[in-house]
């Protein structure tokens, strides 16, 4: 009996040891990265800024991020007259809970995944669309003007993305036949000529674009970071925040950063495939899953590379043209994109 | 379920404390979802009564005051106020110092407009640009700097002429300038005038109609984006502008982006101007011969000069028997151009008004005084 619900029925698919370890896994691998990511980001920023950025903590600034969650921890947890306790205590939370969630369904090399379902995909998308509640419920609690506007704007803005987040995916979908993330990059893992990889972004370029486009907005990054754009809102939903809580939204936008950018390699550029390496490295046992890590933390890095890039080039959208953009283009594209595939797979 | 969903407007309080408000402002704005409704500018925050100040100091000493209005350009301050004492006391000011102080409103204008490129940037969410353009405006206070040991204060006019003649070697230092900026600004050419996203943030927001413009008292890149080639520096030239060829910009929808592109293209006019300065710099003497204790005779006088925000203009009253003036008003650019920017934002969504509002290019400091 006990050994049933620690390594479960079948094996070791479904227990409670792997599950526990899963968890703590999945925290670690994006607390980890999204440690680095903070430095990388202001780093890369700053370059592109024409500034140095961090440089004084540790070697090349590379400790700021912990300097910066010591100062964050020690300050005072100030709650405004008038807000909304419960609900404005809890929405950083809330926040971290569905920025996280979404990574459990994504792994990051065969096998390695904290919980293997078949509807992978389905799962992700519909956790990842509750972060909203939490921006809502942090906009509504601090009983203020400029996040309640915050608010109202992602609750908008994810309204008219999310479908075409979703109906971009369908392609996908249906050349794989499964929602399963792990039999999503496996389909990708030939090439022609053994050289050019068969990545989903050359079957599906079209729904590639309407899908980077809608996980940006999905972010929350410029040119789409209406939620909390500085110029206009202060801070956004977020403006009432401060010390830990502040943390744990920045903590959460970089989770969306993490999960966002390894959900694109997913789908889009074969996991941990690459061609060549992968066919060396594929029999070697414990080599091949640190080889496997390897290439999908490069491809997410190359990613996030990108959008910190998009950061830093680009202007803030405005509101009502943002939207346009996702119901006039976004949605079109990601329908007609729908239909090419299936026409192109029954024939 | 046939509740009709109530909704009501609400006031939203833009600043003071708000990080696009340019100083401290605050715009009351009564809101419908994001559409602005009404907007009220509240001013005052900076307010310092320096025209009182003025009545209550030497000629001299109010000089330094001026530098505090519209600080991102107190060179062009300090050359209304000279302007109007100097045409109380009828002092003819050397030729050397008459082209010096043109170079030098000009390289002003320089640093004032890629300031304003930057702020309008950071408006945006480009902060990318707003780096850039502080960047290239450190090239300008770096000669200004080696001119006169300021960064933003220079103080460096004086009644008659100017505090001193320029070190040895500035001169070829802003002939490195002239051929470096230039460069620089392809950079921010093929950001914006390529940017999609940019350009639909700015072309058709906020049109200020020409006539309406005259009739608020607006000047400027502003009045000039609407279509009206009114430039002081032209229709009543001082100090040796009408010695200098350059054009009047002007564009003609007087939106969001013609004010931007007004901008950004008179940097090259101001390049060319600098340029013919230098070049025609005569050799004597920078300062006049004014007597130690100024006392005009009774009398008033109004000098105005094209400031980089606009007209910019000094009322000065002379009693004739003391060394203080009678009375200093100050007509500000920022002031005119600030009151008459609730009417031609209206309407428009939040994002559009911060666009507009920092398009208008105005500083605290000279709105309050």
């Amino acid at each position: 009996m006990l050994e049933n619900i620690l390594y479960g029925a079948s094996g070791v698919e479904n227990g409670l040891i792997r599950g526990i370890v899963g968890v703590i896994a999945t925290l670690l691998f994006v607390s980890l990265n999204v440690l680095f990511l903070i430095w990388l980001e202001r780093k890369i920023i700053a370059r592109i800024h024409v500034r140095y950025g961090p440089n004084r903590a540790g070697r090349y600034g590379m400790l700021q991020p912990i300097a910066d969650m010591i100062k964050l921890l020690t300050k005072e947890s100030i709650v405004p007259k008038d807000a909304d306790k419960i609900t404005y205590n809890t929405a950083p939370w809330v926040a971290f809970l569905f920025a996280l969630l979404p990574a459990a369904a994504i792994g990051i090399a065969t096998g390695l995944i904290s919980t293997n379902i078949s509807v992978g995909l389905l799962y992700i998308v519909a956790v990842s669309s509750l972060s909203t509640i939490a921006v809502i419920m942090a906009g509504w609690g601090s009983n203020n003007k400029y996040s309640l506007l915050g608010a109202m704007r992602t609750a908008a803005q994810s309204l008219s993305y999310e479908m075409p987040l979703v109906l971009s995916m369908i392609g996908i979908v249906a050349i794989v036949g499964s929602l399963n993330t792990q039999n999503i990059v496996a389909a990708q893992s030939h090439a022609w000529l053994g050289i050019i990889p068969k990545w989903f972004i050359f079957y599906q370029p079209l729904a590639f674009v309407v899908f980077f486009s809608a996980v940006v907005a999905e972010m929350g990054r410029i040119p789409f970071d209406l939620q909390e754009s500085e110029s206009e809102l202060v801070a956004g939903f977020h403006t009432e925040y401060g010390g830990m809580k502040f943390a744990m939204f920045m903590f959460a936008e970089y989770t969306h950063l993490v999960v966002g950018s390894a959900l694109v390699v997913t789908l889009f550029f074969g996991g941990w495939y690459l061609p060549v390496v992968s066919g060396i490295f594929a029999n070697m046992g414990y080599i091949n899953y640190i080889v496997q890590i390897a290439i999908f933390v490069a491809k997410m890095y190359v990613i996030i590379f990108i959008l910190i890039w998009i950061r830093g080039t680009l202007t803030r959208t405005r509101i009502n043209k943002m939207l346009s953009f996702g119901w006039k283009t976004l949605l079109p594209l990601a329908l007609i994109n729908i239909v090419i595939t299936g026409v192109i797979l029954s024939l | 379920m046939d509740e009709e969903i109530r909704t009501e407007e609400f006031i939203l309080n833009i600043g003071p404390q708000h990080p696009s408000t340019h100083g401290v402002t605050r715009l009351v704005t009564r809101l419908s979802g994001e559409t602005v409704l009404e907007i009220e500018p509240v001013i005052g925050y900076l307010h310092r009564g320096l025209e009182k100040i003025g009545e209550n100091k030497t000629y001299e000493k109010f000089l330094p005051l001026t530098d505090r209005m519209d600080y991102i350009s107190s060179m062009t301050n300090n050359h209304a106020y000279v302007l109007a004492v100097e045409e109380l006391l009828g002092i003819e000011v050397p030729a050397r110092a008459e082209y010096l102080r043109v170079t030098l409103s000009e390289l002003q204008r320089i640093a004032n407009h890629l300031m304003f490129i930057a702020a309008f940037g950071a408006d945006l969410g480009a902060w990318t640009i707003m780096m850039y353009g502080f960047r290239e405006r450190e090239m300008v206070l770096d000669l200004m700097s080696m001119l006169t040991g300021q960064r933003l204060l220079y103080n460096f006019m004086r009644v008659g002429g100017l505090k001193e003649d320029v070190p040895l070697g500035w001169v070829s230092k802003v002939r490195e300038f002239l051929k470096a900026l230039p460069e620089k600004l392809e950079d921010y050419k093929a950001y914006f005038y390529n940017n999609e996203i940019f350009l639909d943030r700015v072309e058709g927001v906020g049109i200020l109609k020409a006539k309406d413009a005259i009739n608020m008292g607006v000047t400027g890149p502003n009045l000039r984006a609407a279509g009206v080639a009114y430039d002081v520096r032209k229709d009543d030239p001082y100090s040796y502008y009408d010695r200098f060829d350059f054009d009047v910009i002007t564009e003609k929808e007087g939106d969001t982006f013609s004010r931007f592109n007004v901008r950004f293209n008179e940097i090259y006019e101001s390049l060319k101007i600098v340029k013919q300065g230098i070049e025609a710099l005569p050799e004597g003497e920078v300062i006049a011969k004014v007597p130690r204790i100024i006392k005009p005779p009774a009398g008033e006088a109004y000098s105005r000069v094209e400031a980089p925000k606009g007209e910019l203009a000094f009322y000065i009253v002379s009693d004739g028997k003391t060394d203080k003036p009678y009375r200093v008003k100050v007509r500000g650019p920022s002031f005119c151009n600030l009151s008459s920017f609730p009417y031609y934002a209206v309407g428009d969504i939040i994002p559009d008004v911060i666009a507009n509002f920092a398009s208008i290019d105005i500083v605290l400091g000279e709105v309050d005084r």
